[in-house]
């Protein structure tokens, strides 16, 4: 059965035909929906760990206890797990790990756009980039097999066009692998120094074995055109090179981790000239070009941002043409699209109505604070018209950043100084941002904005909602807890929806020198049920449009007095609490 | 068949059921057996940003993502947008937009202002423009959720997949107490077009 699927839903159905068992991840677009869908398979287990390198973990652990195991997360969650990474490459595995890495050239949802096939190299692990979601399914499979196989971790790794987008699968069943004996084995699992120098060489064995396979795998596979023009590409850059350029040979690698050196040099010197189409870092070029064979590739395209078809054909189009023109897609060459000489108006992501870090924003903008802020749905607060955010770099950063900023300026500094991070994020990385604070004598005040869930991939259970991936009830852990745990002494619960005594908090714990946490509570609007309706009195509204500071999407100003679209207010209250005239009243009867 | 590849474009704001649209027209395609590839954005772009679903279908499809001015039909559920993405569209393709105007963050905030005779430019710019009130038909319908479904119909009136293929698509895509007033959305959305 032919089916359109989604590139991660692929990965998960393909992991769920190779028999895993187990699998692990923390949420992270684009790679959510990978666990999201084998949670819903009969015999895996899927959790939503908290975080990364957790996550990682279990999945090694699993595949050490002899089951077929995954994990997976976006690019940037690799460099939270790569201190396992590092080290999994050593000891190998029992039963099959696959870490499935989801980059996201052109940063559609991340804070940078790192190229992770660096780190299969880094870690000397095989790398595999799928092309579609028919390949996405097979290779996860064929990742499993060669884990066994060779006896290492092996990456998947998708990018955003490969993850989301969908394309025909056709369905298999599921092998029912056994689980593989577990058998103690020091020399391998416990890397003292005197086990892990003889790993290594292990790896280097291991390097030479896998080259070899390169070399014969039919995953990496030429595709003869014209013999004068050759193209050595993988994942998406496949497809965007065969709509391009449709009569050049192709040499497509599915493995690129480690290169097959042999057929690479045999096809480079079957063509008369050859370019290495790629997105992100030349990571194929440099090694190629290292073994002093002739390619070419980034001088005509970029290394920033990702490709499409007209990037190809205006990147190494010319050169391509020079040998022969017919080998261009010539409907690609021109465009004669409409164009409207106007500029228009953006249309940013924005907090929804009724968010709940909304007010906390106004409240931080009001008092022209310094914020140094994290990742999540909040970190809209750094756009208009609440800019309020100075900082964010990476998940959990806030809270060593503001012990750093008060380090270098002083406690004084501090008291103008709070950090901001989201309740998923704060359990992610966080803890040990907060405890620095605390043992290193900082005076920082940080702001947890609990709204109950992980918003921004799209509401997912953390270990504070109290939910397992599955939505089996667990344990939910205590923030407040967490945090006097930590050593704070000044922990008080805010409602983000209460601006007067929210204010009056912040301002004072980030008056008084000394470590506190304020955790500001109220569930996502878009979990919430709504607490009804507001509405503006238009013969008390002074036009002085304060209320627009908010940036509520519900809010306009009609030019003549606010106006409210009471479909999509969802009651917050703000509005009403900063309208100075008190124009602002809530909708009371039948249709609040 | 279509050995020629059909690329189209849909836009809209996060929320306005683009994604959906597009699953139904790639399950409509692929039912027909033709090759079929969607790439849609998840993740920030759904808080009331910006949205794009790319939808490619033919003999054989390899890039998921359409080509700036190579797309054969570019369906807006709004105006902004219609203009944002026109630069997708190619020079005799056509252009669907529903007439409904929903104004982003910075037009609320008075930052800046929504731009007037939007509809005007582009039936200047563009040869075939098909206007559809959606939201009207969508309540007429009975939600005005269905929005989507309404400009399906329209969009199926110009592709040569049997209306069959698209009931079959809509009634497997959406829940079954949404059924009826979808499929009713798209019949409203179909029958606009004489
Ligand atoms: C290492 C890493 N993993 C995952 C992500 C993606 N991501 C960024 S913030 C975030 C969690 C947001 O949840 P929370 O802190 O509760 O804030 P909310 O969105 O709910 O406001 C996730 C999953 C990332 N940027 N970096
Ligand atoms: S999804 Fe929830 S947390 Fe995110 S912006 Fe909307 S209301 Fe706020
Ligand atoms: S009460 Fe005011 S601020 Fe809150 S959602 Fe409604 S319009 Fe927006």
């Amino acid at each position: 059965m032919r089916e359109v699927m989604l590139g991660n839903h692929a990965v998960a159905r393909g992991a769920w035909e190779a028999g895993v068992r187990v699998a692990a991840a923390y949420p992270g677009t684009p790679s959510t929906e990978i666990i999201e869908a084998l949670a819903q398979y009969p015999d895996v287990y899927a959790e939503w760990s908290v975080n990364e390198k957790v996550a990682l973990e279990v999945a090694a652990g699993a595949a050490i206890a002899g089951a077929r195991a995954l994990a997976a997360m976006k690019h940037v969650g690799v460099n939270v797990a790569s201190d396992a990474l590092m080290t999994l490459a050593y000891t190998g595995i029992n039963a099959g790990l696959v870490l499935v890495s989801a980059d996201d050239p052109n940063l559609y949802s991340s804070q940078n756009e790192q190229d992770n096939r660096l780190y299969a190299r880094f870690a000397q692990i095989p790398c595999l980039e799928p092309a579609d979601s028919q390949e996405a399914k097979e290779m996860t499979k064929v990742a499993f097999a060669l884990s066994e196989a060779f006896d290492t971790p092996v990456m998947l790794r998708l990018t955003t066009r490969i993850a989301h987008s969908q394309s025909l699968v056709e369905l298999g069943e599921r092998e029912e692998v056994p689980l593989k004996p577990y058998t103690k084995a020091p020399s391998k699992y416990v890397m003292l120094p005197a086990f892990g120098r003889e790993r290594h060489k292990v790896v280097e064995e291991r390097r030479a074995k896998l080259s070899a396979y390169a070399e014969i795998t039919p995953l990496n596979r030429v595709e003869w055109g014209d013999r004068r023009v050759g193209v050595i590409t993988s994942g998406i850059s496949y497809q965007y090179v065969k709509e391009a350029l449709p009569g050049v040979s192709v040499l497509k690698l599915g493995l690129t981790y480690p290169l097959p050196k042999n057929l690479i040099r045999q096809f480079i010197a079957a063509v008369d000239v050859c370019f290495v189409v790629e997105e992100l870092e030349p990571f194929l070029e440099e090694q190629i070009s290292s073994w002093g064979l002739p390619v070419r590739g980034k001088e005509f395209l970029p290394r920033i941002g990702e490709f499409d078809p007209r990037v190809v054909v205006k990147g190494i189009g010319p050169k391509v043409a020079e040998v022969n023109p017919a080998l261009l897609n010539e409907s690609l060459l021109h465009d004669n699209s409409p164009s409207l000489n106007i500029t228009l108006p953006a249309r940013p992501p924005v907090m929804c109505p009724g968010c709940p870090h909304r007010g906390v924003f106004y409240i931080l903008r009001k008092l022209k604070l310094t914020v140094a802020g994290d990742i999540g749905c909040y970190t809209l607060g750094a756009s208009p018209p609440l800019n309020a955010m100075d900082t964010c770099i990476c998940m959990g950063a806030s809270m060593g950043v503001a012990l750093g900023m008060e380090k270098a300026r002083g406690q004084e500094f501090s008291r103008g100084l709070v950090a901001v991070i989201g309740d998923s994020t704060f359990l992610h990385a966080g803890m040990t941002g907060l405890l620095d604070i605390v043992y290193n004598q900082g005076t920082t005040t940080v702001i947890i904005l609990d709204n109950g869930t992980t918003a921004m991939t799209g509401h997912q259970d953390h270990p504070g909602t109290g939910y397992t991936a599955s939505r089996a009830l667990t344990t939910k852990i205590d923030l407040e807890q967490v945090v006097r745990g930590l050593g704070i002494r000044r922990v008080q619960v805010v409602d983000p929806y209460d601006l007067t005594r929210a204010q009056e908090v912040i301002s004072a714990e980030v008056a008084t020198p000394e470590p506190s946490v304020i955790i500001a509570r109220r569930l996502c609007a878009l979990l919430a049920k709504g607490t009804g309706k507001y509405r503006v009195v238009g013969m008390y509204c002074r036009s002085c449009q304060c209320c627009l500071d908010l940036g509520c999407p519900a809010l306009t100003f009609n030019g003549e007095e606010a106006v409210i679209d009471e479909i999509q207010c969802t009651g917050c209250g703000l509005c009403a609490q900063i309208c100075p005239a008190g124009a602002i009243e809530k909708v009371v009867g039948e249709n609040a | 068949m279509h050995d020629q590849v059909i690329s189209i474009l849909l836009t809209g704001v996060g929320g306005q059921g683009t994604v959906l649209a597009g699953r139904i027209l790639s399950r409509a395609a692929a039912s027909l057996g033709w090759d079929v590839k969607v790439a849609d954005l998840h993740g920030m772009a759904q808080r009331g940003g910006s949205v794009i679903t790319h939808v490619r279908f033919g003999t054989k499809v390899y890039s998921p993502v359409i080509t700036q001015g190579t797309a054969d039909y570019l369906v807006a559920f709004e105006k902004l947008e219609a203009c944002r993405c026109l630069p997708f569209l190619k020079g005799e393709g056509v252009l669907i937009v529903n007439d409904q105007e929903i104004p982003p963050l910075p037009v609320l905030t008075g930052a800046s202002s929504y731009p007037e005779g939007l509809l005007e430019m582009l039936r200047a710019r563009v040869k075939k423009v098909a206007i559809v009130d959606a939201l009207k038909k969508a309540k007429e319908a009975g939600s005005a959720k269905a929005v989507n479904m309404v400009l399906l119909g329209v969009l199926a009136r110009h592709l040569s997949i049997p209306r069959e293929c698209w009931e079959e698509a809509i009634s497997t895509s959406v829940k079954s107490e949404f059924r009826e007033i979808n499929l009713k959305a798209f019949t409203l959305g179909w029958e606009s077009i004489t």
